[in-house]
């Protein structure tokens, strides 16, 4: 593991504690947001699941309808009577903000021409089960922009746990542990620098003393046999 | 103002033209990813279907836009029924945010 490399100062050490600090609340932080954005995906995913398997259930009748319509119409007239839409349409798009994700919202709005609900085409040519077949599939429609939405959201959500969960591993198993490292490396440095003050001290007073011993005895030589 | 456009073989597709959905016509693979980074590029469509049998060859194609917010493209079952691919890709985005396959 690479080592943070810094001089063993005791500056250091209160920049590489303050740095600690900030990484531990990062890591609270981005580890409570990974819990909440996995509950939020599961909850989203459950409900893409449950939704998606009514979507193609649904889809699969309509496409047998449709395929009934198909059996009993010509497919020039078929393909004639689906080429224009019900009226205008169009999808509103709103985004909302999911811990920090942005999430797209679908609203589908649809005018139609003096508000019928006939489909475009005339019914001389066309058969009663196409009629059935379009409104099954104009049923799903909602259902169908729903799933779109709910994957996009399950999608953005996976991305942003991904992401999330790369930090908090990087925290915890490099960053953390490095500045621990250094900061115990700092520590003991600056430890290892008090202790070599300390015994330097000790020694020169040693050395003092001595000096002063020596000195005292010079000029006094006998004081030591009277004393003693 | 965004529209909603449905790519797959004709038969798959023609049925989703009145109900306001732009329909691309696609036979084969190739073509339909073609007409979906046409269609991704005008930033026109927020929606896009694919059935499920063009979306098998496309997959790194669709999986290029997954982290973008628009357009959101999901795949279908044709007429032909479904073979769970969009089901797989649910439990891929789970594997991919839980590191394991919890759907089970």
């Amino acid at each position: 593991m690479a080592e943070i490399r810094v001089n063993p100062t005791r500056m250091e050490l209160k920049k590489l504690q303050a740095r600690y600090q900030t990484a531990r609340r990062g890591h609270k932080l981005l580890k409570d947001k990974r819990d909440e954005l996995m509950r939020r995906f599961l909850d989203v995913v459950r409900r893409d699941k449950e939704l998606r398997l009514r979507v193609e259930a649904s889809l699969k009748r309509a496409y047998g309808s449709f395929a009934v319509a198909e059996a009993v119409s010509h497919p020039h007239m078929l393909r004639e009577a689906l080429m224009l839409p019900k009226g205008t349409s169009e999808l509103h798009v709103t985004y909302r903000n999911q811990m920090n994700v942005t999430v797209p919202d679908f609203v589908w709005r649809e005018t139609v021409a003096g508000k019928s609900d006939t489909y475009n085409y005339g019914l001389a040519f066309t058969s009663g089960e196409l009629d059935s077949a379009l409104s099954e599939l104009g049923a799903i429609r909602d259902d169908l922009l729903l799933l779109a939405q709910l994957e996009k959201e399950a999608q953005l959500l996976a991305e942003e746990i991904e992401r999330t969960r790369r930090r908090v591993n990087a925290l915890e198993h490099i960053m953390m542990p490095r500045y621990l490292t250094a900061i115990r490396t700092v520590k003991m440095k600056l430890d290892e620098n008090e202790r070599g003050n300390i015994t330097r001290l000790m020694k020169v007073k040693d050395m003092m003393l001595e000096t002063r011993y020596k000195e005292k005895h010079q000029f006094f030589p006998d004081e030591e046999e009277e004393s003693g | 103002m965004y529209k909603i456009g449905i790519i797959g073989h004709a038969a798959d597709v023609l049925c989703f033209s009145p109900l306001g959905f732009t329909v691309f016509e696609s036979e084969n693979a190739e073509n339909a990813g073609t007409v979906l980074k046409n269609a991704v590029k005008s930033g026109e469509y927020a929606v896009l279907f694919i059935t499920e049998d063009l979306a098998a060859d496309l997959g790194e194609e669709i999986d290029r836009y997954k982290n973008d917010p628009l357009p959101a493209i999901t795949v279908i079952p044709g007429r032909d029924g479904g073979k769970g691919y969009g089901l797989a890709n649910i439990k891929k985005a789970v594997e991919r945010a839980v590191g394991a396959d919890i759907l089970k």
